[in-house]
């Protein structure tokens, strides 16, 4: 009788056992749209065809909400070609792109937020330069320029994907309407708005800057937003160029300018606690007190407006933004930015398609139609944008006469870089401008 | 040689192979001197005293069965330990492209740098502070506990965090050491204990002062290991024999006196593997640290140093390898001595 009974558990075990395994041989269905290739809809991916069945890999920084909009972007292209995009985002992306590329297993595509990434690869060789049509996209649709941040010795890898403006800082409009605050047009204004916010109690800044392995990118923002302003671009090329030293007086003003409102136990942390807070808040976390009127003025890049949830972002509404003050009123206003370039390891026909699809005005306004995402290209109908900042974002971008600043930092190269945020931190926590900006300065090839 | 160019690549194979075969040597010739050193004194002392030595060839076929057994273990450490070994070794004496010799250039660079004197300092106060801390709260935990009512319930409660990953209780914690800022509610646990004692709240992780937050970050590897300390160590006190309880009772000791000299010297064997456990464990120590600060406010240890060093965008391998050298140099004395304690208990055993 025993024998018998272990015998079935066996038998069912074993049995649950292949039935598991099995399950795990099985491929998934794709439930997007049921179109076929020879759909009417798909007659504007005709020239993506022949590459049926094929898998691309897409790896970046991009976690969360913002993935997600991404993947339903794509829908149409992947049920009309067959190709499948494998979406992989990882907050560890800087770090894990060298790894992943030094051991043979990069991905297909990557969105690299840096071009001092992009030069790292390229000196490795793991890159493979973009296919002529992305080239021609790039020429044709943005402003001229952006096709120079993803080449390097001549070599051209990639096309932008999305832009984010930088130069803004975000409040809530009831709150400035509440108190009859105005909205101010130059750097002084702003220090008297800030103490006429200070005075009614609360803190009138807040800010995050803790992101994992990149904490400390936010107050690099800060320090080139008031670089740009005080210096001009030409002063902020040789910066990047480091055609002068990190520890030029220049440098050392704008830090000192930052430090002004970043290290001062009147203006910061609102709502959050008090200066060393900036280094652990994390930067998704750095302006949500302005919901609840603790804050009231944080100063991050367009792609912030993910964050605020259910709040509406308009100029009536719940938050809003305005353009980061310009010090000198009569210096032309900088608009500093960033973005990400879909770059490729491999030169598969599938990747060449995915990549040069992904280049096109379609794809653009694909994405923009998805929401919370601005491009430089200038393909997109402005008013796919229904969110007035990301508007606000590509109408910059998109114009050839602003004074269109990329983030120094992404520029940079990346070991410069590397320790750039740690010391930035620490400088938050402390430290004296001579002696971070000395330690950044060693730190250059 | 034999007036054949080495190809780029097999110049490569020949300085990892040169580079693996040091390593085997180094570390062959310590663990031959730890295996067989009380042989040879043993000898000796056979030779001094006029006997003959007992044969201690074992019959071939012994031998070529062991053998079957330990081969495949034996290669895949030596591809997946001992090779890597070899080439971090020579990698450390290497530029960052690996292209050419820089000697103790990476070794010097991690002993004046500022910033990695300081990991090597928490590394070592890690592995000072942690063991200790987890052997004593788990021994008094245990010595506590034992025979004592619900003595299962209070073993599994302290028990339970064994079952979260580093990372889990990372986050855990981070949450307990979470600040607001004074006045409003405090949602970490630490700093609502201190407003409830008439405190102020404190960013506890930015504060470096006298290690502060690296003992912080301590407290969060001792509520995870302790359980394991005290199963160990409960399970060594009910197995010390009775009758030596009874007569050292007999004998009129208090409980004070029976902790330390029945007690404590009993279940010495036991305290040791707790300890080499937790110190090993606490010299790889990284995801803690990771996840707490990133590495920041000056609490790196090696391991998470040499991570960001060899693996992240500072692409600086020679300098990764040099860390990790060393962080084998901190183990090393460790894990000989367990060697050599197991060896002596296998001998009493005999």
């Amino acid at each position: 009788m025993r024998t018998n009974k272990r015998a079935a558990i066996r038998g069912i075990a074993v049995a649950s056992g292949l039935a598991l395994a099995l399950t795990a041989c099985t491929t998934d269905e794709p439930d997007e749209g049921t179109e076929t290739p020879d759909d009417a809809a798909c007659e504007a991916y005709s020239d993506y065809q022949g590459h049926d069945g094929t898998t691309v890999s897409i790896y970046t920084p991009i976690t969360d909400v913002e993935a997600e909009a991404y993947e339903r972007s794509w829908d149409e292209f992947e049920a009309c070609t067959g190709i499948t995009i494998a979406w992989e985002g990882n907050d560890q992306f800087e770090e894990q792109v060298p790894v992943r590329a030094q051991g043979g297993n990069p991905p297909d595509i990557i969105f690299a937020p840096q071009p001092g990434l992009i030069e790292l690869l390229h000196q490795g060789g793991y890159i493979v330069p973009a296919p002529d049509e992305v080239r021609a996209l790039v020429d044709q649709y943005w402003v001229e320029g952006w096709s120079d941040y993803a080449t390097f010795d001549g070599v051209f890898y990639g096309a932008p994907m999305s832009a984010n403006l930088k130069s803004l800082v975000w409040y809530s409009p009831s709150y400035f309407a509440e108190n009859n605050f105005e909205i101010p047009e130059t750097w002084d204004e702003l220090l008297a708005l800030t103490d006429e916010i200070a005075a009614t109690g609360i803190k009138p800044w807040c800010a995050g800057i803790e992101s994992d392995a990149a904490t400390g990118w936010p107050a690099t923002d800060w320090v080139e937003d008031v670089f740009l302003r005080l210096h001009g671009t030409e002063a902020y090329q040789q910066w990047i160029d480091h055609d002068i030293p990190f520890t030029d007086p220049m440098v050392a003003e704008a830090f000192e300018m930052v430090g002004e409102i970043l290290k001062n136990e009147d203006y910061v942390n609102g709502g959050l606690g008090d200066v060393s807070t900036i280094a652990t808040t994390a930067f998704q976390d750095g302006g949500l007190p302005i919901l609840n009127g603790d804050c009231a003025l944080h100063r991050q890049a367009s792609f912030y407006g993910a964050q605020w949830g259910e709040a509406t972002v308009a100029e009536d509404g719940d938050v809003f933004a305005f353009y980061l003050p310009v010090i000198d009123p009569d210096a032309p206003a900088p608009a500093l930015g960033g973005g990400e370039f879909v770059v490729a390891f491999s030169d598969r026909p599938e990747v060449q398609a995915v990549q040069t699809y992904l280049a096109t005005p379609e794809y653009a306004t694909a994405r923009a139609e998805e929401g919370a995402w601005a491009s430089a290209n200038n393909g997109v109908p402005l008013d796919t944008y229904t969110d007035p900042v990301f508007r606000l974002v590509a109408e910059t971008m998109t114009n050839p006469e602003a004074a269109f600043a990329f983030d120094a930092s992404d520029l940079m190269p990346s070991e410069v870089n590397q320790t750039y945020l740690p010391q930035i931190t620490e400088w938050i926590l402390g430290q004296d401008t001579e002696t971070t900006l000395q330690n950044i300065e060693n730190a250059w090839p | 040689m034999f007036g054949i160019r080495p190809t780029p690549e097999g110049e490569k194979l020949l300085q990892l192979g040169v580079g693996v075969a040091l390593f085997l040597a180094v570390v062959g010739g310590l663990l031959i001197v730890v295996d067989r050193g009380p042989d040879l004194v043993a000898w000796i002392g056979r030779k001094l005293r006029g006997g003959k030595d007992p044969v201690r060839r074992k019959p071939a076929r012994e031998f070529w069965g062991a053998m079957a057994f330990l081969l495949p273990a034996g290669l895949l450490l030596t591809v997946g330990l001992l090779v890597p070994m070899g080439r971090t070794t020579v990698l450390s004496l290497r530029d960052r492209f690996d292209d050419e010799w820089v000697g103790l250039e990476n070794y010097i660079w991690m002993f004046t740098q500022g910033d990695i004197l300081i990991v090597l300092r928490n590394t070592l106060i890690w592995v000072i502070v942690a063991p200790f801390l987890v052997t004593a709260i788990g021994l008094i935990y245990a010595v506590l506990v034992d025979r004592a009512k619900f003595e299962w319930f209070a073993k599994s409660l302290i028990f339970m965090p064994m079952a979260i990953s580093f990372v889990g209780a990372s986050i855990i914690w981070k949450f307990v050491y979470e600040v607001r800022p004074e006045g409003s509610d405090q949602i970490g646990l630490l700093n609502q204990v201190v407003v409830w004692l008439g405190g102020t709240p404190r960013n506890w992780l930015v504060m470096r002062t006298g290690a502060l937050n690296t003992l912080l970050l301590i407290v969060i590897l001792v509520w995870i290991y302790v359980g394991f300390a005290m199963v160990v160590l409960s399970a060594a006190i009910k197995a010390i024999p009775m009758d030596i309880i009874e007569a050292a009772r007999m004998d009129g000791t208090n409980a004070w006196q029976m902790f330390w000299k029945v007690t404590l010297p009993s279940i010495r064997p036991a305290v040791i593997v707790v300890v080499v456990t937790v110190s090993i464990a606490t010299l790889k120590l990284f995801d803690i640290v990771r996840t707490m600060t990133g590495g920041n406010f000056g609490t790196s240890v090696i391991a998470n140093e040499m991570y960001t060093q060899a693996l992240g965008s500072a692409q600086q391998p020679g300098r990764g390898s040099a860390l990790a050298v060393v962080l084998f140099l901190f183990v090393l004395p460790i894990a000989l001595y367990q060697i050599r304690e197991l060896r002596r208990r296998r001998e009493e055993v005999r």
